[in-house]
């Protein structure tokens, strides 16, 4: 089980400014997010994925989440 | 080939990694294969690439677990499945997907064979 204001902490952390909204998609361990950052501007979809991904790491390899979908953007983009 | 793959060290697992993304233009690794997908993000992967009527070729990871321990540490990517365009990472279920959605996908997968 993962938590999920922990989730959405983690990845504000590691993107500040960024808007995080985490959902839960079933078991507590298939998530969802959608992150609009900053940092995301200059990046590929790939890098941006990356970027939330590597903020939850510890927790995907602690097996507290099985899931993590992703919608990511930049600001601009809205 | 489950057998062979177990006798095989880790640097010649990442080599065969490279000659797969090298030789197929198109290459998803997934859980299952194409035609009995193991996991539901792989099997999305393998309805869109069958819709699009991309020619691609498939690993499936799931007979040693060391093919996807090295994968991912060589693609830098932590999820299956990953689908590789002309040697590069194009991403996972959701980037797949999303690109599909926005009409990304079709004419990378179709520059050349059209």
């Amino acid at each position: 089980m993962a938590d999920l204001a922990e989730i959405t902490k983690l990845i504000e952390d590691a993107l500040p400014g960024a808007t995080v909204e985490v959902v839960d998609q079933g078991g507590g361990d298939h998530l969802a997010a959608t992150v609009i950052a900053p940092q995301f501007a200059d990046a590929s979809r790939l890098e941006q994925h990356r970027m939330v991904y590597s903020a939850v790491q510890a927790r995907l390899d602690g097996g507290e989440i099985h899931a993590l979908a992703l919608k990511t953007r930049a600001p601009e983009d809205v | 080939m489950s057998s062979e793959m177990l006798t095989m060290t880790e640097e010649e697992i990442l080599d065969q990694i490279k000659n797969e993304v090298d030789g197929n233009r198109v290459f998803l690794y997934m859980k299952g294969t194409p035609e009995a997908p193991m996991c539901g993000f792989s099997n999305q992967v393998v309805q869109i690439l069958n819709h699009i009527g991309a020619e691609y070729g498939a690993r499936d990871i799931l007979p040693d677990p060391r093919i996807r321990q090295v994968l991912s540490s060589w693609s830098d990517w932590p999820t299956i499945p990953q689908l590789f365009v002309d040697g590069k990472l194009v991403g996972g279920c959701d980037i797949v997907t999303e690109m599909f959605q926005a009409e990304e996908l079709q004419p990378l997968l179709g520059s050349e064979a059209s």
